[in-house]
């Protein structure tokens, strides 16, 4: 960190630290003025240099995503507990067998003047869906729309079929790379879209200029200009520090407790963002037996793994994805550190003081200090663990393949997205290799499933299942930290990818 | 001298050509590959596979080097794995920002350290020599980014006198000239200590040389004593050690563009390191690469015409 450390001002730091989670004052003063027009924001975003693009639909990095919010927008977006709420889809509604799915749109104009039709739609859909575009996330998870059977309903009405049920459908089209693009739309240097804010420049890699479109369906934004930079971590911190930015995402807990006292900086922090843990493959010993994961599930003391590797900052996790969002199964006792009882399942599984191997990486903040962890946890219950350190850049597919033991992150997402691309056999990202086809059929019957209550209720069944016989240990829901200098208003707290999440229209400049 | 220029040529651009295959073994010996690191935590294997045909990675290593040679021949330097767009345009794009800050701390680096070099010699022992040398040194001495972070951290964390960082000021920095004062001071106490020491030898060598002597008992006066005949004397080795600044200017920025995210070439090629992008790492490393050689070819050959023995001894 760019500043002279001192044991007063760690200190002072420190204490301010523990005053405000006292008072609760760090977030207090969000939103508690009238909102004023006018304005050009400056917001600092982790950069991917050239690798940044404007075509939405291959959008991968929160700064490509940041900037597309504010150009384009989407048929639905997710809230705060990740269910879908509508954006430029006024509503929708499913038929009994989700299959067949229609949508009122909302009378948005593009920023050439035209309104947004059906065509529009379906030639997105088709966009995303083009086979010869390999960096087209979406296409994937929307591969059962059935475009030649899906047609305009009326004047501002779609009609969208699929070639397999699905009463999450509505949740995919909030999903990465889903923005709604003018119809015959190609050209990424020159992006039109409905979206808050109408595009003026950008330069991969550095800054984006986007000015007010006062036509927006939802009003116009605040504030005149957007421009979303690009910034390393160090880079961020001190551009907000010194006033140069007025907006910084995705902080550490660490510059979080260092501007507890400055009183330019607020820091933003979002909890219940996502889960943090470890990933046993479930496809080779030991872990292939249940007992021997459910021995892991046990031997790791949660706390400490919370308090140290997300300094406290995250809520203790239950080896369930998704606390705190639609279709996490509440009541479930809290599963708590037993060492006993683990070394009794080692024994018994004939795993005890044998080695495994974790492979981490400091692919994320915190990875190689769980893993460490980790193996201090586990050598107290006798189970000895080889520490294995590969490359960052390529961690998260690597351990597609390696290691028994992995680090593991997620973002926020719904539950049934999460379950359908780690935990289905056919999953891209099956870092546990959980591969059971009596799980996928619960799980495609649960999500086929029109009836919420019944829907529900087999979602329940199928966390449970894997919470008691998979191989994802989550022990920790870290919070997100943003930082925002103390000018900027209406930022409010959102998990990554959510509809109030780098959100510029409704904020202001005081 | 013209066959000793040639040849000295010659061998340049066999250091080039040497070095292209070792840059491209080497990015292809990292770990990963670009749709690896494109994809990571995005999407699943057998899209990373068809990413990977569609980059054309799927072709053996010979058959790549050979096409990227061929088309380096007709002056295209290939496009770029990940953005898609001609790596001419990333590096047309990131040089202007590296060769000002280059500039801009040449232009300063020459006079002074020709002037604390001569301060320094002609009162060699003195005081203010002590005082300068032991403020050059330990300039010299201190890590460069050390000293960047400690001056971000005091003069523009703590004080707000200038800018932390370049973030989204790209577009016109070269209307902002206060962007400059931070990282230019940082490249200057890198090399002014060791060129102002060169300087400071030779200003010590040349007063004491015979011809100096001389004219001085001539009667010539202080100033033009200095000026006519010390001055060309010390500059022999500060000529040689300019070059060496310069290769320690390509080094310096390096960490300079990292700590203040500045948009240029050294912060475009450890991206493109870290992305994989072979194409556009072989063209940043042979752009700086070919600056270096031409500057220790530049500094050879002046420094053979000043002083011809170097042939003698070889």
């Amino acid at each position: 960190m760019p500043v002279v450390l001192t044991r007063r001002s760690v200190l002072t730091a420190a204490t301010a630290a523990g005053a405000g989670l006292l008072t609760g004052c760090s977030s207090a003063d969000a939103g508690s003025s009238t909102p004023k027009k006018g304005g050009t924001l400056r917001a600092a975003f982790p950069g991917a240099g050239v690798k940044e693009t404007m075509d939405p639909h291959a959008q991968q990095q929160f700064i490509d995503i940041a900037r597309h919010k504010a150009v384009f927008d989407k048929l639905v977006d997710l809230d705060a507990t990740l269910r879908p709420v509508p954006r430029l889809a006024r509503s929708w509604s499913g038929d009994d067998s989700s299959r067949v799915w229609r949508f009122e749109l909302h009378r948005a104009r593009f920023h050439d003047g035209h309104v947004l039709d059906a065509d529009d739609v379906l030639y997105s859909l088709s966009r995303i869906l083009d086979p010869k575009a390999a960096d087209h996330l979406a296409r994937k998870s929307l591969s059962h729309v059935d475009l030649a059977n899906s047609r305009a309903v009326g004047k501002h009405g779609v009609k969208i079929a699929l070639t397999r049920p699905n009463a999450e459908f509505p949740a995919l089209l909030a999903m990465t790379g889903t923005a709604i693009v003018r119809n015959g739309w190609d050209d990424p240097r020159h992006p039109v879209g409905t979206g808050p804010f109408r595009f003026h420049s950008f330069a991969p890699g550095r800054s984006f200029v986007a000015r007010r479109f006062d036509d927006h369906w939802n009003g116009a934004p605040h504030l005149d200009e957007v421009r979303i930079l690009s910034a390393e971590t160090e880079a961020r911190a001190a551009a907000l520090q010194s006033g140069e930015a007025h907006y910084a995402h995705e902080m550490t807990p660490t510059f979080a407790r260092m501007v507890a006292h400055d009183s330019r900086v607020r820091v933003v922090a979002t909890p219940l963002s996502g889960a943090q843990g470890f990933a046993l493959k479930t496809d080779r010993p030991p872990f292939d037996d249940p007992d021997a994961a459910m021995a892991v599930k046990l031997l790791i003391d949660r706390k400490r793994l919370v308090d140290v590797v997300c300094a406290g900052r995250a809520e203790i996790g239950n080896d369930l994805y998704g606390k705190g969002y639609t279709y996490y199964p509440d009541g479930l006792e809290q599963r708590e550190r037993d060492v006993a009882e683990a070394r009794r399942l080692l024994r018994r599984t004939g795993v005890l003081n044998t080695t495994v191997s974790f492979y981490t990486s400091t692919a994320a903040d915190g990875f190689p200090q769980a893993a460490h962890l980790f193996r201090e946890q586990a050598g107290e219950a006798g189970l000895r663990v080889k520490i294995v350190n590969g490359p960052p850049e390529t961690y998260f597919t690597d351990v597609l393949t390696k290691g028994t033991v992995t680090n593991h992150r997620c973002g926020a997402m719904p539950i049934p997205t999460y379950l359908s691309e780690r935990l289905l056999t056919d999953s891209p990202q099956n870092a546990t290799a959980w591969e059971h086809r009596d799980f996928d059929d619960a799980f495609t019957a649960a999500r086929a499933t029109a009836d919420v209550r019944k829907r529900t209720e087999r979602y329940r069944s199928v966390q449970t299942t894997l919470r008691d016989r998979g191989g994802l240990v989550l022990w920790a829901h870290p919070e997100w930290l943003n930082a925002v200098s103390r000018t900027l208003r209406g930022v409010k707290e959102a998990p990554p990818n959510t509809v109030d999440w780098a959100r510029f229209d409704t904020v202001w400049l005081d | 001298m013209a066959r000793y220029a040639l040849r000295r040529c010659g061998w340049t651009v066999v250091q080039l050509a040497v070095l292209s295959v070792v840059v491209f073994l080497l990015t292809n010996l990292l770990p990963g590959d670009a749709a690896t690191v494109d994809f990571n935590e995005q999407a699943g294997l057998d899209q990373v596979a068809q990413l990977r045909e569609q980059m054309g990675l799927d072709r053996p290593l010979s058959e790549r080097f050979v096409d990227w040679t061929g088309s380096l021949l007709t002056g295209d330097l290939g496009t770029s794995l990940v953005g898609g767009e001609p790596v001419s345009e990333v590096l047309s794009r990131s040089v202007g920002v590296t060769a000002a800050l280059a500039a801009i701390t040449l232009l300063l680096l020459v006079p002074l350290a020709v002037v604390l070099g001569l301060l320094t010699g002609l009162r060699a022992g003195g005081r203010t020599d002590r005082v300068v040398s032991a403020v050059t040194l330990t300039l010299a001495s201190v890590p460069d980014f050390v000293l960047a972070l400690l001056l971000v951290g005091v003069v523009s964390l703590r004080l707000g006198w200038l800018p932390a960082t370049w973030v989204g000021a790209d577009d016109q920095w070269w209307q902002r000239p206060e962007l400059f004062v931070l990282p230019v001071t940082v490249l200057l106490a890198r090399t002014v200590g060791g060129l102002s020491r060169q300087i400071r030898a030779g200003t010590i060598a040349s007063l004491n040389a015979g011809y100096t002597v001389q004219a001085r008992r001539l009667g010539v006066p202080p100033a033009r004593l200095v000026l006519r005949h010390v001055l060309p004397g010390a500059a022999v080795p500060g000529v040689q050690e300019l070059a060496r600044a310069g290769d320690q200017l390509l080094g310096g920025v390096l960490v300079t563009e990292a700590v203040f995210a500045i948009p240029g070439t050294a912060t475009a090629l450890v991206e493109a390191v870290r992305n994989r992008d072979v194409p556009t790492v072989q063209a940043l490393t042979l752009a700086l690469a070919a600056v270096a050689c031409l500057l220790n070819l530049v500094a050879d050959l002046v420094g053979r015409r000043l002083a011809p023995r170097t042939e003698v001894l070889r």
